[in-house]
């Protein structure tokens, strides 16, 4: 069974909050939906919510890694947001660092960084 | 005393129940969300290093009781190729499959104990315990 995660257009940016345990199809498939969607609608921003997720583990931090290269390399920024303490200590501990990736604390502060970076 | 239960990894449908599996006992066991967090982690590392290296194998979740103490061991085996360089793997950055699972010494930082045990040919049998404090 594959369940796509939605990816959601508001304006410039498109939103994605991811709500359950990733498994390897549905992130792959989500790297596709996404590159996909920012294609097609020309969008700049990205925010994927991540408040749901409860554990990240090597593969599914490669997928999202990889994903903002490939949103930056269409020229879009991408920023994390929502990363749980349980999530931010085992991603560390696992020796995962997740550089040069905008991050913030919620979704709303998420867009405010967004729009600014837009705007610069 | 223990006792234990266990997920046939093949596919990778059998890592995400591996960890499933591994969460509910470490929640049932008492483990606060941080642990939890670390044991799936832990559990989602060495599926996926059975399932990439060794193409088929076990991963098995023990309660363990020891002196009043309680803890969850995870044992990873497979007959798959073995590692022919256990002190190389253990390092830091080392990953043969660019990044994909292969991070044992991040397994290792996640959980209490951690001991592994490979013959090249035969498989490995990785064992990694946390305790509840």
């Amino acid at each position: 069974m594959n369940v796509r995660i939605p990816i959601l257009k508001l304006r410039d940016t498109l939103i994605v909050s991811i709500q359950w345990e990733l498994d390897d199809q549905t992130a792959i498939q989500f790297q596709e939906d996404l590159l996909t969607k920012l294609h097609e609608t020309s969008a700049r921003g990205v925010v994927i919510d991540l408040t749901s997720i409860d554990f990240i583990d090597s593969f599914i931090a490669k997928v999202l890694g990889d994903v903002i290269s490939m949103s930056s390399l269409m020229g879009a920024r991408v920023v994390i947001t929502g990363i749980q303490p349980a999530v931010a200590i085992t991603l560390i501990e696992l020796g995962i660092r997740l550089e040069d990736v905008m991050t913030a604390l919620d979704l709303e502060n998420g867009l405010d960084k967004l729009q600014l970076e837009l705007e610069a | 005393m223990s006792n234990q239960s266990s997920v046939e990894i093949q596919t990778e449908w059998d890592i995400v129940a591996a960890r499933q599996l591994g969460r509910n006992v470490a929640k049932e066991l008492g483990f606060g969300t941080v642990d939890q967090a670390r044991i799936t982690t832990a559990i989602s590392e060495l599926a996926r290093n059975i399932y990439l290296y060794a193409g088929h194998g076990k991963i098995e979740i023990q309660r363990l009781t020891n002196n009043g103490m309680k803890g969850i061991m995870i044992i990873a085996a497979d007959n798959g190729p073995g590692i022919s360089d256990v002190r190389k793997v253990m390092e830091d950055g080392f990953s043969t499959s660019g990044g994909l699972g292969a991070g044992l010494p991040g397994v290792k930082r996640l959980m209490d104990e951690f001991k592994i045990d490979t013959t090249q040919g035969e498989g490995t049998d990785i064992r990694a315990t946390k305790w509840l404090r």
